[in-house]
């Protein structure tokens, strides 16, 4: 099966057309010893038998579904009305490709439109683009523009210790070509606050990259931090979490640049990571300076309205070596998941949501600190995670979870940070019921005696 | 036969904003079950928030008649030259979506997400074999983005060597603008080398720019012509004598699957467009995937983590799984690694994971002689095709094209008709344009890829409506200066997008 149609008696009528005998014929500029190679691969499967044996592989795992998941960390496990994937689902939306042809392509252009004013609402920003990867490449791409918009000039990047380790990660394996030093690792040792981050900003810093709430769950006061940053002639990125804000103040209303995030948490499932999106924003005055694609409004020949993919210009297609980026196809699918989404909650159902995860959070926090093994950190006000100090190895609790309650327990942060060795972050939003913190609880308590002993 | 999108859908769609109506909401939430926490100070919330609020079947409405303005592959013939508008199986989304896929975290211990390693790691072995690497990572999730880690890892590889003078990237002419951007992304400098008069890299050009400061080439093969390059095997030699590295641009990767394999012929490394060749949908413009497949030098260099099976069946390893104990012939355990001298990670966790399980759906279906005839009907068909225009329209080169042809948008006896009007006037025959004003070598573009899904009936009809269309530009060009005329909308004013710059909805 490789879903061609081809009979017989049309692969004789197109090669007698094309003027040669057998179809090996039209391979003849390939080197003879390379061509035609065996392959060797597993051998075909009836849809039937594939399906049985991907059921099978997929129940390998365990999942969100049959375990009680503390999980969070950048990776956020919210309920996804159904609708959404029914319009995800629409062949129209997703067997297209690109708004190449605007004329046929309206369904893709509107929506991405819609997108990039709803994720301009979220953020309290004035242009969004069509959508990055993830949060990550955002991220990177955030610094990048930053770099940019220096003209070069400004060869040092701030990235706060308490933005995601992973995005870091990133804007340094983005970057490693670009003779840049990027700062921020060394002051994580102290609390996490960001007047030690927000003083290695200088006369020679492209920008700096803070996230809020950041990587510890913990909301951050965010104001006049941009008029530090903008005295040192640099700009202020800010990663934000999308159902964050539909409780918090919205960067654009702090002063950021730039603002990016990752867009999981809403209308896209967990998918072991991906496919999921990053959204962009920024000031109408950077536009030009901005990577990834934009769709505007215009009117046809007829003075109808419609749109179109637009300020191309800053685009690989075009500006080639001189782009702002290389980036083109991007994650559309998954914005118009998340459009959905938004649209679906409206103002009311997200701030509804936040606070569910907020209040929920916040009853397990009270109740996990309340368990004399264990301490809650709390010199933060926190959104839906937080860090819990555990009387023992995170993994070993953790394991002790799973095996004996079936519950897969909250993120290691020893993995990223050495001052928090055997401090755990934990993720409840609005999926988690109350009576599996009730047992989360119950499962930490005997744990710590059980592991610590 | 005409396309007649009016009586899908009548008129254009609203903005969703202007469909809201405050009070109204499309889905429900529960009340809360917790005790109410006391809510951060003031200062840090928000006052409002203006999303639009709408009900469940406004909602749907508004969706379903926005999908109708669309064009799509499971609508029509999509021959978007480069893009590889192949049909999307439907078991591909099945798969992505079982839940015990769909439901995991990707912070989950990887003793409790076997299913989804032991995926990645036959993925990863399937694609080795296919293009012959001998490593594969599956991180990037776009070409662009496969780009980039091929050209970060070249450059790594040098750096490695103490060869920091490497810094130049050769491009040929006819490359995808993709090729130039992802330099330039890298810190590295680019050097254009022209194509010949036979479609293939000019080699004495080649040899002009090779030297010990060249990082690498970066080659599309087959190229955006749609051509093999003659003198492959020269053009690698060129560059591996003065110590560069050959990267393979996987865009047209189609024509080669079982044909030949990337490995065999010499490149360095290469990045698959999952969403090309592999059938995962497009989706108006990603998610995709781009990983990467290298050669036996640069697999220390690959973003990570990639997935290596563990050793714990032989007794080597203490990853706790518990094998070790059972001492189970036929367990297995797979682990996330980071390869030794590895670029970095390129994005959050580990590739566009539910765009793997459908290209790996996709090969079990196929196996080995499937996907052959995938590469063999690919390129019958754009040979085909290209036959059934002569006459109609000039082709550039006139050699066998692999999975695609660039044709010229020039009639004889119709100077003011260009490409463009013919791609729009394609539209009211109801088919989908190719690709238009690329690869910017050949003017007058029209670039043609039929896929290997489409039948002859389909290609015979798409050549005669270009044979109609080249009438008509004989005797009613305006016809096609107008056109579309069955479409949504007519052209649009694309001068008047970005000077007023209308990128987002700001009210009535």
């Amino acid at each position: 099966m490789s879903y061609v149609p081809h009979t017989d008696a049309d692969r004789a009528d197109m090669l007698a057309a094309v003027g040669v005998e057998r179809v090996e014929d039209l391979f003849h500029d390939v080197p003879a010893a390379c061509r035609f190679p065996e392959l060797v691969l597993p051998e075909p499967l009836s849809e039937m038998e594939l399906m049985a044996e991907l059921q099978a592989m997929s129940e390998e795992n365990l999942d969100t579904g049959h375990f009680s998941c503390f999980l969070g960390a950048g990776s956020y496990n919210h309920y996804v009305p159904r609708i959404v994937d029914q319009i995800i689902s629409r062949s129209e939306f997703y067997t297209a490709y690109t708004p190449y042809q605007p004329e046929i392509s309206q369904g893709t252009l509107q929506s991405i439109f819609e997108y990039q004013s709803m994720i301009c609402a979220l953020t309290g920003m004035e242009v969004a683009n069509a959508s990055h990867y993830d949060g990550a490449t955002a991220t990177a791409e955030a610094v990048v523009m930053a770099l940019n918009a220096s003209r070069g000039k400004r060869k040092k990047v701030v990235l706060s210790p308490w933005l995601h380790p992973e995005y870091r990660q990133v804007v340094r394996t983005y970057t490693q070509g670009m003779g840049l030093e990027i700062v921020g690792d060394e002051v994580g040792d102290g609390a996490p606050g960001l007047d030690a981050v927000a003083a290695l900003v200088d006369k020679n810093t492209a920008c700096l990259i803070v996230q809020n709430p950041n990587f510890l769950g913990q909301i951050q006061d965010l104001s006049g931090l941009a008029d530090q940053v903008h005295a040192a002639g640099a700009l202020l990125g800010v990663v934000v979490e999308p159902v964050s804000l539909g409780l918090l103040k919205p960067p654009g209303e702090l002063g950021a640049d730039i603002v990016v995030g990752e867009g999981q948490g809403l209308g896209n499932g967990l998918n072991f990571g991906g496919p999921y999106l990053g959204f962009f924003a920024c000031r109408q005055k950077d536009v030009r300076k901005m990577a990834g694609r934009l769709v505007g409004e215009t009117v046809d020949t007829e003075g109808r309205p419609g749109f179109v993919l637009t300020l191309s210009t800053r685009e690989q297609h075009i500006r080639r070596e001189r782009a702002t980026s290389n980036i083109c196809t991007n994650q559309a699918l998954c914005a118009l998941a998340m459009a959905a989404h938004m649209a679906a909650l409206g103002p009311t159902g997200l701030r509804r949501m936040a606070e569910l995860c907020y209040h929920k959070a916040h009853y397990a926090a009270q109740e996990v600190g309340a368990l004399e093994d264990y301490q809650v950190l709390d010199d933060a006000p926190f959104f839906q995670e937080f860090v819990v100090r555990c009387p023992a190895p995170v993994a070993d609790i953790n394991r002790y979870l799973l095996e004996e309650w079936g519950i897969l327990g909250g993120y290691d942060l020893g993995r990223d940070y050495a001052h928090l060795q055997n401090h755990m972050l934990i993720c409840v939003t609005e999926v988690i019921s109350r009576e599996e913190i009730d047992v989360l609880v119950e499962a930490l308590e005997e744990a710590g005696r059980e592991v610590a002993a | 036969m005409k396309a007649d999108f009016g009586v899908r859908c009548s008129g254009a769609e609203p903005v969703i904003y202007e469909l809201s109506k405050p009070g109204r909401m499309a889905t429900t939430l529960p009340e809360p079950d917790v005790p109410p926490a006391e809510l951060p100070p003031q200062a840090l919330l928000r006052d409002g928030l203006d999303l639009p609020e709408v009900s469940e079947l406004d909602l749907m409405r508004h969706y379903v008649r926005l999908s109708q303005l669309n064009w799509a592959i499971d609508i029509g013939f999509y021959p978007l030259g480069s893009c590889t508008m192949k049909y999307n199986p439907k078991v591909n989304e099945a798969a992505a979506r079982l839940p015990g896929f769909a439901g995991t975290h990707p912070y989950q211990d990887v003793h409790t997400v076997q299913g989804n390693l032991l995926l990645m790691y036959e993925l990863q072995e399937m694609l080795k074999e296919i293009a012959g690497f001998a490593g594969v990572s599956l991180q990037p999730s776009a070409g662009a983005h496969g780009e980039l880690t091929g050209v970060l890892i070249m450059r790594a590889y040098h750096v490695a060597r103490g060869e920091t003078q490497r810094t130049r990237i050769i491009v040929p002419d006819s490359a995808h603008g993709t090729n130039p951007a992802t330099t330039s992304m890298a810190g590295l400098e680019v050097v254009e080398v022209p194509s010949d008069e036979r479609g293939n890299v000019d080699l004495a050009a080649l040899e002009a720019v090779c030297g010990d400061t060249v990082c690498g080439l970066m080659l599309t093969n087959p190229n955006t012509l749609g051509l093999f390059e003659e003198q492959l095997p020269q053009v690698i030699d060129l560059i591996h004598g003065c110590g560069g590295l050959v990267y393979g641009d996987g865009a047209n990767f189609n024509a080669l699957l079982g044909i030949a394999r990337p490995g065999d012929l010499g490149f360095d490394v290469m990045h698959f467009n999952l969403h090309k060749t592999f059938s995962t949908p497009h989706g108006g413009g990603g998610p995709g995937a781009g990983p990467v497949g290298v050669a036996e030098h640069l697999v220390p260099f690959l973003p990570g983590p990639i997935v290596e099976l563990c050793e714990c069946a032989e007794g080597e390893c203490d990853c706790g799984c518990g094998h070790d104990d059972e001492m189970d012939e036929d367990a297995v355990c797979f682990h996330l690694v980071m390869p030794p001298k590895s670029i970095g990670r390129v994005k959050s966790f580990y590739g566009n994971f539910g765009v793997l399980v459908r290209a790996y759906t996709y090969i079990r279906m196929l196996g080995a002689a499937g996907l052959r005839e995938v590469a063999e009907m690919a390129v019958l068909n754009a040979n085909y095709l290209k036959s059934q225009l002569a006459g109609v329209l000039p082709v550039s080169h006139g050699r066998t094209h692999m999975h695609e042809f660039v044709a010229k948008g020039i009639i004889e006896g119709a100077p003011d008709v260009h490409a463009l009007d013919i791609a729009k006037r394609l539209i009211d025959y109801g088919f989908h344009p190719p690709t238009n004003y690329f690869p910017l070598i050949v003017p007058e573009a029209l670039m043609i890829e039929p896929t290997e899904t489409e039948s002859k009936e389909v290609l015979d009809a798409f050549a005669q409506a270009l044979r109609s269309i080249r009438d008509e530009a004989l005797t009613d060009p305006e016809i096609l200066h107008e056109a579309p005329h069955t479409a949504p909308v007519g052209r649009l004013d694309e001068v008047r997008a970005a000077r007023q710059q209308v990128l987002r909805w700001q009210g009535e």
